[in-house]
């Protein structure tokens, strides 16, 4: 066996170009003759447009052309679509408003395009920009989903009540019956914040059109390369496959806001054929904040039933999500069935019904960011069971083990369509709970108090649900794509190997890790192997990187036609070394016969596979090149448990994460150091929206979190050195045994530290604060409530 | 246009701009050294720390013409051929990146936190990245590696 294979911490092939400024992210890129772009933005949340004139912008120095949303309208340019359709209750399709990328009637977000302006340089657009005449009327807006329900302002008049469905899953009628004979019933009303993802590479495009060949060139900031091409090419601009190639480069983070189909590529594409000249455009980061998808933002209900002894009877929810001002591309499929399909959590809650109402804002779209929908599933969910903990009087961690599904009731069938393949949370859990010395927490809560400081623990244990699939189910609920995973394993003449991956890379290191899988199954080191991701002219198409799929649904496809190259190479090792077939072996990269000392390298049968002299021509083709697509049996599902421990100041309300304690089921592991890093990551974003991130928009729709002075990104010094570990049950979906582990921190980690607030806050009798329990937030809660101890 | 000169990674450089260029500019579209990246508009982010005159300094916070006559080096200017500077090593070694994009900002303010303070703790190393952000680390191994790129720079 390679020891750069599976199971090996390999430091990162992508790492020496990041490192000496040599990464090649698509605003370092600059093509012949290339003019520049800047967006004109609605500064409203909500207005009519009565007319643009852009007459004087358009006599400004080095301005090349100034184009609206009339013009891409005169051309039959498409709405943006979105990729999941949701049926209501009652069965009718979801409300799909129109969604132009540059505004025709009305802006309806503050940042919604209404212009592009191309000049010869930024400096030139921007202020030719500025030039541009909007006659606005400007309209009520709205923003919050109850407002927005009660239907008096309407972001698409199409849509009555702003309602773009109204879903549901489970059995409601068994839910009924599980609270009729319930001991306990416990409640809550909880928020999950909206979040802005910012990936700290700004979305930038470059487009480019040639004239003598009718194509079309994209270079885009996106998670999923050939999901652009399908979308903008087939649905908004109308322009076949081979004519359009769309290059993701080295991107510099997604956290799900790179999946999208944005507006701007549409526009820039588009726009580049009228102006016969490559364009580029970058965000800058208030346009980033303004644009990019949002995620979360739940207002939700629940209550769950117990019996006498803690055991939960049934659990009902009623959801409400912030869509923002459209459909983006997965907007619909978030807080549905990447939520709600999850709301069993580790439990064998045998009843659950939720119902989820979706509601278009003048707000920016909401979409997928890190974890999509099972954040929010976790957060209620632990939340709730904290609450039932606190009103039982049974200890947290004893009321989850009452109720965790047990390691020998896996294939587990929960009551809201998953079948969970396999897991052990029980022993991940044992294992936290050992780790962050749960046992000794009172002593270091006294300890604490001696120092004027409150000291809380909290817990946090969940599943999530990984690479979406089969394709088959996936379409049966909604999904307008597949969602298998392609590879291309080209082995060279002397035995190095390229592969092309249908998945892209930004951040996680597949150049490495997927090495890794072809250095395991052909036995040779890891730097034979180069992995080719993120142009759809090099690579096949492939689906793209999000909801943590790459090594569980983009692994297996490598692996898959790594064993057909083993196939192939075993007929032409048979052939030159006179066996059978049959008697070929092949370990440690060596061809052998059985019972015999005759053996080839697996260099020396790929030489001959392309000098093919001494070869079964009449059987077999020439070549070492094999293609594989890999649709999985099931979703995977990563789990575990999270414990946070935190310190209050309770004169300043400040919050201090002091421990973080994560033990993840990721399956198998194929790059420890890796692993540990995206855990890492997740952890922070986690901890980040309990106690720091909130998006806040005013009542007029202005957002006010809209630089880095307003929005409280997670720094160094707001967290701590975190202790993570693995505990493993190999994946059952999968040939790889691999579950998934991108998003597992943000997923685990936000209820862990709530909980743990609201254990520190206890003795205080604050009993409920809402996400980002900020310093203020803190205080405010321990002030509210020693006035309404004192008068009682 | 104003002509505008200094030293860049050892080598005296020249080009006419816009009185109105940021140092950063400069340096991403004047000399195509990409490396010192954008991330916000704010001064915020740290993405573009370079080192003028010795000292880290956002890129974005400066007039290209204010630093005329001053001698700045980019991430560009740290590897010593194929052999990488003990901070960028210790960046790899210990996994202190994944996009890649704060990388070069996070390396240049770590090697002026180093030069000042030799031997800082994990306390000292959290609070002087204040000025850079991470989206993707959560800055466990970013810490990890600054220490260990102090242990290595001490010899």
């Amino acid at each position: 066996m390679s020891d750069t294979g599976i199971g090996a911490s390999v430091k990162r092939v992508e790492d020496l170009r990041f490192l000496t400024g040599n990464g090649n992210y698509t605003d370092d890129i600059n093509r012949p003759g290339q003019s520049h772009a800047w967006l004109l933005r609605s500064p409203h949340a909500h207005a009519k447009i009565n007319a643009i004139d852009t007459s004087k912008a358009e006599a400004a120095e080095g301005v090349l052309a100034v184009l609206t949303g009339a013009d891409m309208a005169a051309d039959g340019v498409g709405g943006l679509p979105c990729g999941w359709q949701i049926h209501s209750k009652d069965g009718e399709p979801m409300a799909e408003p129109a969604h132009p990328p540059l505004a025709v009637d009305k802006v309806r977000h503050v940042g919604d395009q209404v212009a592009i302006v191309i000049a010869e340089t930024r400096d030139a657009a921007r202020d030719a920009a500025e030039l541009i005449e909007v006659d606005y009327t400007v309209l009520d807006a709205v923003t919050d989903m109850d407002t927005a329900l009660a239907g008096k302002t309407l972001v698409h008049d199409d849509v009555p009540n702003n309602r773009c469905f109204d879903w549901e899953i489970g059995d409601k009628d068994a839910v009924d019956e599980a609270f009729a004979k319930a001991d306990k019933v416990v409640s809550i009303d909880l928020s999950n914040n909206r979040l802005i993802p910012n990936a700290m590479e700004p979305r930038a495009a470059i487009s480019d059109f040639d004239r003598t060949t009718g194509r079309y060139t994209l270079y885009t900031t996106t998670q999923n390369p050939h999901v652009i091409r399908l979308l903008m090419g087939a649905f908004v601009l109308q322009i076949p496959e081979h004519k359009l190639r769309v290059v993701a480069p080295d991107v510099g983070g997604g956290f799900g806001s790179k999946i999208f189909h944005y507006a701007e590529e549409a526009i820039l594409t588009w726009a580049a054929a009228k102006v016969n000249r490559p364009i580029k455009w970058t965000a800058e980061r208030t346009e980033s904040f303004m644009t990019d998808a949002h995620g979360r933002d739940h207002e939700t209900h629940a209550e769950l039933a117990l019996d006498g002894d803690g055991k939960f009877l049934g659990l009902r929810v009623a959801t409400k999500a912030n869509l923002g001002a459209y459909l983006s591309t997965f907007g619909s499929s978030v807080p549905t069935y990447l939520y709600a399909t999850l709301l069993a959590g580790v439990y064998t809650t045998p009843a659950i019904y939720a119902e989820v109402q979706t509601v278009f804002t003048n707000t920016v779209p909401v979409d997928a960011y890190r974890g999509a929908g099972r954040p929010e599933c976790t957060y209620l969910l632990e939340r709730l069971v904290t609450k039932a903990a606190r009103e039982t009087g049974l200890d947290p961690a004893e009321i989850r083990k009452r109720n965790m599904i047990q390691p020998d009731q896996y294939p587990y069938q929960t009551p809201v369509a998953l079948q969970y393949d396999c897991g052990d949370v029980p022993a991940s859990f044992e294992s936290a709970l050992k780790a962050a010395d749960y046992d000794g927490f009172e002593k270091r809560r006294a300890d604490a108090e001696k120092n004027g400081k409150l000291r809380g623990i909290g817990i946090s244990t969940y599943v999530e649900a990984c690479g979406i699939a089969p394709s088959a189910v996936a379409g049966a609920l909604g999904a307008r794509a597949g969602l298998y995973e392609s590879a291309q394993v080209r082995v060279h003449p002397t035995g190095s190997v390229t592969v092309y991956t249908g998945t892209h890379s930004h951040g996680q290191g597949h150049e490495t890790t997927f090495a890794q899988l072809v250095s395991e199954s052909f036995g040779i080191p890891a730097d034979q192997v180069e992995v080719s991701h993120g142009d759809t002219d090099q690579v096949q198409f492939g689906m793209g990187t999000y909801g943590s799929r790459s090594l569980a649904v983009g692994g297996p496809a490598i692996l898959k036609a790594c064993n057909k190259v083993i196939d192939k190479a075993k007929k032409i090792a048979a052939h030159i070394m006179e066996a059978d077939v049959s008697d070929i072996e092949f370990a440690d990269g060596k061809f052998t016969v059985a019972g015999t000392d005759k053996e080839m390298a697996f260099g020396e049968v790929s030489l001959a596979a392309y000098v093919p002299h001494n070869y079964p021509i009449e059987e077999i083709e020439p070549g070492l090149d094999e293609n594989a697509f890999y649709d999985p049996l099931n979703f995977s599902f990563p789990g575990g448990a999270h414990i946070c421990e935190v310190e209050v100041d309770p004169d300043t309300g400040d919050v201090e994460v002091v421990n973080f304690t994560a033990v993840d089921d990721v399956g198998r592991v194929v790059n420890p150091m890796i692993v540990e890093g995206q855990v890492h990551g997740g952890l922070a974003q986690g901890v980040g929206q309990a106690v720091l991130e909130g998006c806040v928009y005013d009542d007029d729709g202005q957002l006010l979190t809209g630089s880095y002075m307003d929005y409280t990104m997670p720094r160094a010094d707001d967290l701590p050195s975190f202790s993570v570990a693995t505990q493993s049950v190999m994946g059952a979906s999968n040939p790889l045994e691999v579950k998934g582990v991108g998003e597992v921190g943000a997923i685990g980690s936000p209820p862990a530290v709530i909980n743990a607030i609201l254990d520190a806050l206890a003795p205080l009798g604050v009993e409920d604060i809402s996400m980002p329990a900020t310093s203020h937030k803190v205080w405010q809660a321990i002030q509210a409530s020693s006035v309404r101890q004192a008068a009682e | 246009m104003p002509t505008v000169s200094m030293t860049v990674n050892g080598k005296t450089v020249s080009a006419d701009v816009e009185p109105r260029t940021l140092l950063v500019q400069y340096l991403r579209e004047h000399l195509g050294l990409t490396g010192t990246h954008v991330g916000c508009d704010t001064s915020q982010c740290g993405a573009c720390v370079v080192h003028m005159n010795g000292e880290s300094l956002k890129s974005c916070t400066i007039l290209a013409a204010q630093a005329e006559g001053a001698d700045v080096t980019t991430i560009e200017g740290l590897a010593n051929g194929d052999e990488l500077h003990p901070m960028q090593e210790a960046f790899r070694e210990n996994h202190g990146l994944q996009c890649g994009f704060c990388t070069p900002g996070m390396v240049m303010s770590a090697l002026d936190l180093v030069q000042k303070n030799p031997d800082p703790s994990e306390r000292e190393v959290r609070e002087w990245l204040e000025g850079n952000l991470c989206r993707c680390t959560g800055y466990h191994n970013i810490v990890k590696s600054i220490l260990a790129g102090a242990e290595a720079l001490r010899g």
